[in-house]
């Protein structure tokens, strides 16, 4: 090789060294160009067919978004949804950020608690739908372990609920997520500087008043990754729910992407499950395109 | 044991003569990975390699072979379906339509399918007049199973009909008992839902309903009597049922937690693996007012196009044996279910699966003989997959109103068409 780049003064290993980023990158943009965007393509084009148990082509239109409109389950399944969502977000924020805080204050073995507590992170969703589907069952968990201690009329059956049992998920979701969000915030408060806290401190303000005033709205950009990821984690929340309730009971803890993988896969409504996601995308993109336009114009003010 | 050992050493003398020179491979798609199940599958991989073949297997787990469709979808479309794969219902017939199925019809004319089968499901293994799967077994969905210490214990009687079923069941919970072990998941919700159809509706309204969607059967004030004799029978399921495995439930009657459950025959396999000895430890009834009918769930396999010639062979050489007497006995002994054949020899069953096979051949002669919705023989997954969502939203709900779900089931049925 340096031979012949001394021989030739460098020319081809220029153009190589020009070339070779985009070899390299090459396969795997086209991977993600077909294997993502060619099905997003693809999912958005069978959701105007008549699609059933295998893909075709014959146009019909938004007929099948008319049909889900119609459907009991999808609405249920969205409602589902917007309630998990906004209490799995919220709750794992709230915790979140309080863990951050408290762990910020110079404390003794934080190392070994900031890894407790970061650890559910590291379970897939399965198995923490799985423990806590145990956890929660009456006749098996806290429930029977409480009224077996003696408090007889104990009950927390909220799992055999339809009514409650979307706080289930969320209680599960919850544990497993809030230590993550913990961690971000954990990095952000290492980030903020100290001579500002100082400065706070001379001027006689509270340790609350510091956190509340100063430090957290200076950590905007880290709340941002957090609701990104956090509503990211809810939109496809599907193997939490399939592990702890599989929708049940009925159809009461339905989420959207259980309902669209039932439809798609299993019940040969193919159509219709493309429907359901494109919807789903959509929500997605509704939360992802503000955030990317704040952030690239912001970027070009920099 | 030794029946399969002397079928093994039959076929592969019957296959040397012949066939020596034409050894195929034969893929099969199935989920008979539990147990029993598993234990079938691999005396049919047996019998079909000591005819000279080679068997792929092609095991997908997943209870209802949800995963396997899938796996079988991707394959089917990317053009390399295998050779055999475990297809029932009327979703054979939408294969057929998608024509991908190969034709068995000189197979069954060698071997008499038409005379060994019953109508009922020479029609469901044909796409167009010819044959395209091959049934393996016979399932009866229709049946209750009851612990008779339980019942003696609780002084109640084995119910014949539903108001004698609800007064056994006032008479368990009594007497402390749970009356019905249920799992909470659609499937099972449906198959209840299904029994009581079949019961309340009898099987010429329950055919006119749910094979041929018929709005007005749908809608009728017998069909708000199944709901709410369901929603009666809710009141006999403990609250924790949400969700639990039908296994879980049968081991509750096993225990004398349970007096009774509604489950299909393949309760039996779970009675047979715990030692229990039908008549004596359990009893196994038609389902109260069933009495006559025979809600059933046929297994079957699903032949697929080959260009192969010798894999051809070896899948038509596969169709053969499913039906051989050998392997229906040893399939059907293992995995609860009774065989196919119309003449098999029943004698080396259990009670169960004699009264089964005598009902059967008895439905088959009077029209008693239905398809099972919940167990997808009845319609199409659309349509079964609607009549899940309505029945198990109902039983779910205990302010629910019969007449108003009579109603959505109608508009849930009309929707999917």
């Amino acid at each position: 090789m340096s031979s012949i780049a001394v021989f030739t003064k460098a020319s081809p290993l220029d153009a190589l060294q020009r070339w070779l980023p985009k070899l390299v990158l090459a396969p795997s943009m086209l991977i993600i160009l077909v294997g993502f965007y060619g099905y997003i393509l693809w999912t958005f084009l069978l959701s105007f067919t008549s699609s059933r148990f295998m893909p075709n082509y014959s146009w019909v239109g938004l007929q099948q978004y008319a049909r889900l409109w119609d459907n009991d389950r999808w609405w249920v399944a969205s409602q589902n949804l917007l309630l998990f969502g906004g209490l799995f977000i919220g709750i794992s924020l709230v915790i979140g950020v309080l863990l951050a805080v408290l762990l910020d204050q110079r404390i003794r073995r934080e190392g070994f608690i900031r890894t407790i507590f970061l650890y559910p992170m590291a379970l897939s969703m399965i198995v923490t739908g799985t423990a806590w589907k145990w956890l929660l069952n009456p006749g098996l968990g806290i429930d029977k372990m409480l009224r077996d201690w003696g408090w007889e009329g104990f009950r927390f059956d909220w799992l055999v609920d339809p009514d409650r049992v979307v706080y289930c998920l969320v209680i599960a979701a919850v544990w497993q997520s809030s230590g993550f969000v913990m961690a971000l915030f954990l990095a952000g408060l290492r980030g903020v500087d100290q001579s500002i806290i100082r400065a706070a401190q001379v001027d006689g303000a509270s340790l609350p008043n510091i956190y509340l005033r100063i430090v957290l709205p200076s950590l905007g950009p880290v709340f941002f990754s957090a609701l990104m990821i956090l509503s990211h984690i809810a939109i496809k929340s599907f193997d939490l729910v399939a592990s702890m309730t599989a929708g049940g009971p009925g159809y009461a803890s339905d989420l959207p992407a259980m309902f669209m993988y039932a439809h798609t896969f299993t019940r040969g409504q193919m159509g219709l499950g493309a429907a359901s996601a494109i919807l789903m995308l959509g929500a997605v993109l509704a939360i992802l395109v503000p955030y990317l336009y704040s952030e690239l114009r912001g970027k070009r003010h920099d | 044991m030794n029946a399969i050992s002397r079928l093994s050493t039959a076929v592969s003398l019957a296959a040397l003569m012949p066939l020596t020179a034409l050894a195929g491979e034969v893929e099969v798609l199935h989920w008979w990975t539990s147990g029993g199940e598993k234990r079938a599958a691999d005396t049919l991989q047996k019998l079909v390699e000591d005819q000279g073949h080679t068997w792929k297997d092609f095991a997908v787990a997943g209870g209802g072979g949800e995963a396997a469709m899938t796996v079988l979808k991707t394959r089917a479309v990317s053009g390399n379906p295998p050779a055999a794969a475990q297809i029932k219902g009327p979703d054979i017939q939408e294969w057929g339509e998608l024509g991908l199925l190969a034709d068995l019809n000189q197979v069954a004319e060698q071997n008499g399918w038409n005379e060994l089968l019953p109508p009922q499901v020479i029609e469901a293994m044909q796409f167009g007049g010819d044959y395209v799967a091959v049934p393996v077994n016979v399932h009866r969905v229709n049946w209750l199973w009851i612990n008779p210490e339980v019942f003696a214990k609780a002084g109640a009687t084995p119910p014949t009909t539903l108001d004698e079923f609800f007064a056994a069941a006032e008479k368990l919970k009594a007497a402390g008992f749970m009356p019905l072990a249920h799992g909470g998941q659609p499937w099972q919700d449906s198959t209840v839902f299904e029994d009581l159809a079949l019961a309340v509706l009898g099987p010429e309204d329950f055919h006119k309903a749910f094979v041929e969607l018929d709005e007005s059967v749908l809608t009728s004030t017998k069909m708000v009597e199944v709901f709410t004799a369901l929603q009666k029978l809710r009141g006999y399921v403990d609250a924790n049922a949400a969700g639990r495995d039908w296994n879980s439930a049968t081991a509750m009657v096993m225990n004398g937690k349970a007096g009774m459950q509604i489950m299909g025959d393949w309760a039996k396999s779970e009675w047979t693996a715990a030692g229990k000895v039908a008549g004596s430890d359990y009893e196994c009834l038609p389902f109260p007012g069933t009495q006559g009918s025979f809600a059933y769930n046929i297994d079957s396999l699903a032949m697929f196009k080959l260009s192969n010639a010798d894999n051809r062979k070896a899948q038509e050489d596969l169709a053969r044996t499913v039906l051989e007497p050998e392997f229906q006995q040893f399939f059907n002994q293992n995995k609860g279910s009774i065989p196919v054949r119309m003449d098999q020899d029943m004698s080396s069953f259990d009670a169960c699966a004699q009264k089964s096979m005598v009902d059967f051949k008895e439905a088959a002669g009077n029209g008693g003989l239905q398809p099972s919705l919940a167990h997808g023989m009845a319609a199409s997954s659309y349509v079964q997959g609607a009549v899940f969502d309505v029945v198990t939203n109902f039983f779910n709900d205990p302010k629910a109103d019969p007449q108003k779900a009579a109603q959505q089931l109608a508009a849930a049925i009309q929707a999917v068409q």
